[in-house]
């Protein structure tokens, strides 16, 4: 056969029982197999984003919903839905300059001049890299704040877990938890999705009287810090104790909670 | 000799994959409770397949037989991957409510047993039909249990109720057809129905006792 410049049509050119073949012909089908992959991927996308967002809003819908006498206090107000607001997470000062409207906090996670590295000893979520801004989202009536609800996010098992954390006015007790996004074990630890986990969460404290965040997962939990954790989900578990910790503490919304503690709202 | 409409239409019934070879077994249990998963299941089973048999054959000449198994495996999980990403694109709520089951066509024995048994030894055009049939096949099972669970286990078609399309004023739903125990009864009243027509389906006794060989 004539020698061909193309590497490929040597390849189909070799006898099949040469290893030679069987590795390169894997190596092609990989590669072609990744190229459609990636592509199909990013092409679908923006669509699948669509889908996301809206089930995030109605999760957050949802979770109003399941808090007694909110929604009543919210058609009291003439308002449907809660007022965001963007939050300097490291000052836990509001910033006017940025249009909560048009603020996309993934975006903002990935922009250079908006997100910022976690040191690796600082990050039990497992997340790298966070937005310096992130949206809160705040029930308030005649100067009373009734409800503040933090979007957090983490590593869990095996995916990234998303969430809507509810606190209510003492900032201290959880109103609520919904998770928005998750893709871990289905059956296992993707039972955190499940109402029924859900509605374990309000009424949990979520530091002790010296200001450590207490709050976690575990199996057999006692006291009103330990909410009990999914049997054989033990470290989609750990992803929200861990998840919780970090958002709650100094590196996430602890800055803000604070001001919002001594200066009120 | 086998001709090509015969390839097409023979895993219909006279080869189902599910009720002859018992072939995808588990998704039939899982995705029947109504018929709306059961269609989707059934469209995202046959594209792949479909799909996977023809890109196989095509490139079956240059297949080591070394590593056959890993290269289909590989073509067949990135067009269950882009399966999936398509169905969470424009059927989000399908896609949630088959959960893992989309993903898991890459273990369908269905889809392996047609790429290896028939399209590593037959040009595309053939493997093409070959596995449509078997995807249709899989499908018609699926739908004929699909229906006959949501029908008599939720008293609705597709989302419609039964009762007022049947002049009723109501009827009592069997809630054991909503749980997976059902498929298996159905999936055997099935089998047993089409070997009793085709009687040509039932296997032969592996080994007779012997005093019946005595006997005889």
């Amino acid at each position: 056969m004539a020698e061909t410049p193309v590497p490929w049509w040597r390849l189909f050119a070799m006898a099949n029982d040469d290893p030679r073949k069987a590795v390169g012909m894997t190596v092609l089908v990989a590669f072609v197999a990744a190229l459609g992959v990636s592509t199909a991927a990013t092409v679908l996308k923006p669509y699948q984003q669509v889908h996301v967002e809206r089930e995030r809003q109605a999760r957050l819908d949802a979770m109003l919903n399941t808090l007694p006498g909110l929604r009543g206090l919210m058609v009291e107000a003439g308002i449907d839905t809660l007022e965001t607001r963007i939050v300097d997470l490291q000052s836990g000062q509001y910033d006017p300059a940025i249009d909560p409207a048009s603020f996309d906090p993934d975006e903002a996670a990935k922009g250079p001049a908006t997100s910022r590295d976690l040191p690796p000893g600082a990050d039990p979520a497992g997340l790298k890299r966070i937005a310096t801004h992130a949206p809160v989202y705040l029930l308030e009536r005649d100067g009373r704040l009734h409800l503040v609800v933090l979007p957090v996010s983490g590593m869990g098992y095996q995916s990234l877990i998303r969430a809507y954390l509810a606190l209510e006015p003492d900032l201290n007790t959880v109103a609520a938890l919904t998770i928005v996004e998750q893709a871990e074990t289905p059956g296992i630890g993707a039972r955190i999705a499940e109402p029924d986990w859900q509605a374990l969460w309000p009424g949990h404290r979520i530091t002790d009287d010296d200001g450590r965040i207490m709050i976690r997962v575990t199996q057999g939990a006692a006291g009103p810090y330990e909410v009990d954790g999914i049997s054989g989900a033990t470290r989609t578990g750990n992803g929200i104790t861990a998840m919780l910790t970090f958002w709650l503490g100094d590196q996430g919304f602890g800055p803000f909670l604070d001001r919002l503690r001594e200066r009120g709202f | 000799m086998t001709g090509l409409p015969d390839r097409l239409t023979r895993p219909l019934i006279d080869e189902n994959p599910i009720t002859l070879q018992i072939l995808g077994i588990c998704s039939a249990l899982a995705v029947t409770t109504t018929l709306a998963t059961a269609l989707t299941m059934s469209l995202a089973l046959t594209v792949v397949i479909s799909l996977s048999a023809t890109l196989i054959s095509m490139i079956r000449n240059h297949i080591p037989h070394s590593v056959r198994l890993i290269i289909q495996i590989t073509i067949i999980s990135a067009l269950v991957i882009v399966m999936d990403g398509l169905l969470r694109a424009f059927a989000y709520e399908m896609s949630q409510r088959l959960s893992v089951f989309v993903g898991l066509i890459v273990t369908n024995c269905l889809v392996m047993g047609r790429a290896e048994a028939f399209a590593m030894r037959h040009p595309p055009g053939e493997s093409f039909l070959d596995a449509l049939g078997n995807g249709l096949g899989y499908s018609l099972i699926l739908i004929v249990v699909g229906t006959l669970r949501e029908g008599l286990g939720l008293g609705t078609i597709l989302g419609v109720p039964l009762a007022p399309m049947l002049g009723l004023d109501g009827f009592t739903t069997l809630a054991l057809m909503q749980r997976a125990p059902a498929a298996f009864f159905i999936l055997g009243l099935l089998i047993w129905a089409i070997r009793a027509w085709r009687p040509a389906q039932v296997e032969r006794p592996e080994y007779q006792l012997s005093s019946e060989e005595e006997d005889a």
